[in-house]
């Protein structure tokens, strides 16, 4: 289940200059989490969550660099180690690894990440989730419903046998051939499911590309195009699963 | 204090511990007893004196509506949730209970909330530890299930504030149990800790790599323990009565309470007995006095007995199972798996265990104490670390999903389980009203679509919002899980600013007034109030040898000692009963260890004459006999290895 929480104060764009010096050579934004004069552990800035790991706000992620980074930040920042600090180092060292721990979920999962990128980047997701069904449910409305271009046909007929199956149930009725029918639809989302995130990869590459040439290739529109790109594979993407997770529920 | 001493404490449901870290291993601190286990039974004797602890157990039958045991099954629970557990155990209610009220329950004539039961139980571990320390303790790790949800770690940390201690970190049982484990740093991989104690079953994942104990994910059920196999044999034994003898010890129960109860004790403590045994041998036997001269006997079989336990033990395996799918992990994944508490003594357990994970689980590890000596590794840790444990940390999660009840009922999940803590969430409102100044937010736990499914966890009521428009506020609520697993909220509106009050109405909790009126002991005067004791236990022992010398005074055995002898021994009387009623506790101290040393000659002469005179065959006196070895010793000082 994904999480829709935004986690802390996020302030797209700058980040305080002193708290968070930049690389001379690619300019990648770093919080400082500790005074480099005496040591001290500092109150969290309000950064996004690459700039708190020191990452580039990039989707392509070392995992294990990241993974590398979180554990070097827990051993100093975890309020185990400030137990018998003073009230204020305390409260900073919760707030820190609170936000530590919240930032290295995010960008631990592709998804997540992906996510997080746009919303930083000011782009709203749409409610697919499952959420959004339950709740629909709860308040007797309809939930917005955007069948991705393309397969239309297919949810179409995997619907209709879907309501077959049901009725089937009730009455106790046992199709084979009905069955091997959805087990092959199945499949075929399954597939399309593992070649979406393919699709998705590929725009990651491209908004790399992209923040790697700076904004000399111009335009707001080319960023904007590449965002909302990743957004369509996304949603793409997770009305695909909530249909899979629908044929699941249904084959029970 | 530089030297304080931070303990780690295991408040268990059937026994609880107290242990620390000496040098580079931990060890428990045994009581007055010599024992390490000191059951977690509270009792009143009839002088309405609290007796903890093994001294307490025998009341369990000879009064039973005057002691209590596995409170901490009530923990953080309310009158609704604990039907099924006043069905089942003797927990007596307060008569003016109200439904929202906190728990109280009745020992003798008495109330006390279960977090005040607790706390006289950790009141017990504190002393122990004082007094093989020589010094106040005022700083300990407490443990906790994985499991539990807010409402019932506040409880513990409540308990432990009401014992007069400071609770540095609550640690969830399996991952100190890990602690435990994987104390020598070579320990790496994925490690399974199966946690079966008194009432309650946890289930953690590990990754355990560089020092570092990472839990994955945690599962389990915080009313399934032990407790639930000897209820099953209690009733089973209560069946075969009534149809044996025709007596039913539940019907009657209301009509003579006491009997019921001490009958009842009674199959209980002979059912647990048989549990144990079952454990090593194919037979035990049943075998209990009941009242108007019947005897209730029955032998049981292990296969019997594996019979009726299976379905308590099945429901082990949804927990295990959910935890393997949160970690996406497979049991031929699993490096390790640590059986922890009494419960996982169980034959049949352990088989469970091994055909869940296929392999054997690794048993060297005492099951009652692992849980107690990791809390010390922790104590340890947050103390400033030692040599060992500097490497050492631990990052836990929270067990259940935290939630705000929205529009229609349904819990709009913020945190989800598994969540490696600290961890937060921050939301959004605003008001439906013009110049509305409060917002009222209904947080709950659970992993439920609607919110009358998930566990109520508080009602904040956030105050001082500035009158505006409808929908003009702004207001951020942050909540926060700390590192004992327990809920903060802060709020701000963030147009003007201003921070908001909040008002939390914990659902079954004590408000911080109510703990602050509860304190058994209060910090500020730890010190004082600890060498009060000491004064007082000191010159009870004074009183004691005192009381013998006169006693032996008037036996045989003081005229053959010398002239010199008697002089001394009288002068350092005199001494020790002019400064017993000082304040100088080290001199009292001295006096009491000089008049033991000088009459140890007459001692051993008494010792002499009680020997030869049972030999002429003279009838003895009780007195006597007490008075002959010990007159000079009355309180040994117990060995600690």
């Amino acid at each position: 289940m994904e999480s829709k929480s935004l986690g802390s104060l996020i302030i797209p764009g700058q980040a305080p200059a002193e708290a968070t010096p930049s690389c001379w050579s690619c300019g990648t934004m770093r919080a400082v989490h500790f005074c480099s004069s005496c040591g001290k552990v500092q109150p969290p800035v309000p950064v996004d969550y690459f700039t708190f790991f020191g990452f580039p706000r990039k989707l392509n992620l070392d995992a294990s660099a990241l993974e590398k980074e979180f554990y070097a930040l827990s051993r100093r920042l975890h309020p185990d180690l400030f137990a018998q600090a003073n009230p204020e180092e305390r409260a900073f060292s919760l707030e820190q690894s609170s936000m530590l721990n919240d930032a290295y979920r995010t960008l631990k999962d592709p998804i997540k990440r992906t996510e997080y990128l746009l919303r930083l980047e000011g782009i709203e997701l749409e409610e697919q989730s499952k959420q959004a069904t339950e709740k629909a449910r709860a308040t007797g409305k309809l939930k917005k419903q955007v069948v991705p271009a393309g397969l239309l046909e297919e949810v179409f007929e995997l619907n209709m046998h879907l309501e077959e199956l049901r009725t089937q149930k009730k009455t106790g009725e046992d199709d084979p051939a009905l069955l091997e029918e959805i087990g092959k639809a199945k499949l075929s989302l399954e597939e399309k499911f593992d070649a979406l995130f393919n699709e998705l990869k590929a725009e990651w590459n491209k908004w790399d590309k992209f923040v790697d040439n700076g904004t000399t290739d111009g335009t707001e529109a080319g960023r904007r195009k590449i965002l909302d790109q990743m957004l369509d594979v996304l949603n793409r993407r997770n009305y695909v699963r909530n249909l899979v997770r629908d044929v699941n529920e249904a084959l029970e | 204090m530089a030297t304080d001493y931070i303990v780690g404490i295991d408040l268990g449901t059937t026994n609880s511990l107290v242990a620390y870290m000496q040098g580079d291993s931990p060890v428990v601190i045994p009581g007055e007893d010599g024992l390490n286990l000191v059951p977690s039974v509270v009792a009143l004797d009839e002088n309405n004196q609290i007796i903890v602890g093994n001294a307490a157990r025998r009341y369990l039958i000879e009064t039973p509506e005057r002691a209590v045991y596995s409170i901490k099954r009530l923990m953080g629970r309310g009158l609704e949730d604990i039907r099924d557990e006043l069905k089942l155990f003797p927990f007596q209610l307060a008569e003016d209970l109200q439904p929202g009220e906190v728990l109280r329950i009745k020992i003798g004539e008495r109330t006390y909330t279960p977090p005040e039961i607790s706390a006289l139980v950790l009141r017990q571990l504190k002393r122990n530890a004082e007094r093989f320390f020589g010094a106040p303790v005022t700083q300990a790790v407490i443990t906790v299930p994985a499991y539990f949800n807010d409402a019932q770690r506040q409880a513990t940390k409540d308990a432990g504030r009401i014992a007069g201690l400071n609770v540095l970190r609550l640690v969830n049982e399996p991952t100190a149990a890990s602690l435990a484990y994987g104390l020598d740093k070579k320990k790496h991989g994925i490690v399974v800790v199966y946690d079966l104690g008194g009432g309650t079953f946890d289930i953690s994942i590990l990754k355990l790599h560089d020092g570092i104990f990472e839990v994955i994910a945690t599962n389990g059920d915080t009313h399934l323990g032990g407790d639930d196999i000897d209820n099953l044999l209690i009733a089973v034994a209560l069946d075969d009565i009534r149809g044996e003898l025709g007596i039913d010890f539940r019907r009657d129960f209301r009509n003579d309470a006491r009997r019921s109860g001490e009958t009842v004790a009674r199959i209980r403590q002979a059912v647990i007995e048989a549990k144990i045994a079952l454990s090593s041998q194919p037979t035990a036997k049943l075998d209990v006095d009941l009242p108007g001269g019947k005897k209730y006997r029955r032998e049981i079989s292990l296969e019997g007995f594996e019979q009726m336990i299976q379905p308590i033990i099945d429901r082990t395996v949804g927990p295990c199972k959910q935890a393997l799918k949160d970690a996406g992990l497979k049991p031929e994944q699993i490096d390790e798996v640590v059986l922890v508490g009494g419960s996982t003594r169980i034959p049949k357990v352990r088989r469970l265990v091994q055909d869940l994970f296929g392999r054997v689980p690794h048993t060297a590890l005492n099951p009652d104490e692992v849980v107690a000596l990791g809390a010390a590794v922790q104590a340890n840790i947050l103390g400033g670390g030692s040599e060992i444990t500097k490497e050492m940390l631990l990052l836990d999660v929270t067990p259940l999903s935290l939630g705000i009840e929205v529009a229609g009922g349904v819990t709009d999940k913020i945190i989800l389980r598994n969540s490696t803590v600290p961890a937060s969430a921050t939301q959004y409102y605003t008001t439906q009203v013009d110049g509305q100044t409060n917002v009222a937010i209904h947080v709950l736990q659970g992993e439920r679509e609607l919110a009358r499914d998930c566990r109520s966890l508080a009602r904040f009521d956030l105050k001082g919002v500035p009158p505006m428009p409808a929908g003009m506020p702004r207001i951020e609520v942050r909540f926060l899980i700390d590192a004992n697993g327990i809920l903060r909220v802060s709020a701000r509106e963030q147009r003007s600013g201003q921070e908001a009050e909040i008002d939390v109405q914990p659902s079954y909790g004590l408000t911080d007034e109510q703990v602050e009126n509860m304190l058994l002991e209060s910090f500020d005067f730890a010190e004082e109030d600890f060498r009060q004791r000491q004064i007082i236990e000191a010159r009870r022992e004074a009183d004691t040898i005192l009381t013998a010398l006169a006693k032996g005074k008037k036996n045989l055995a003081w005229q053959e000692l010398s002239a010199e002898e008697r002089r001394n021994v009288e002068a350092l009387e005199k001494t020790l009963v002019g400064v017993k009623n000082g304040d100088g506790y080290h001199a009292i101290r001295e006096g009491i260890d000089a008049l033991n040393q000088a009459t140890m000659h007459l001692a051993e002469l008494m010792m002499d004459t009680a020997v030869s005179t049972a030999l002429k065959g003279k009838a003895m006196d009780d007195t006597d006999i007490e008075e002959g070895p010990q007159a000079g010793h009355p309180v040994a000082k117990a060995d600690f290895e």
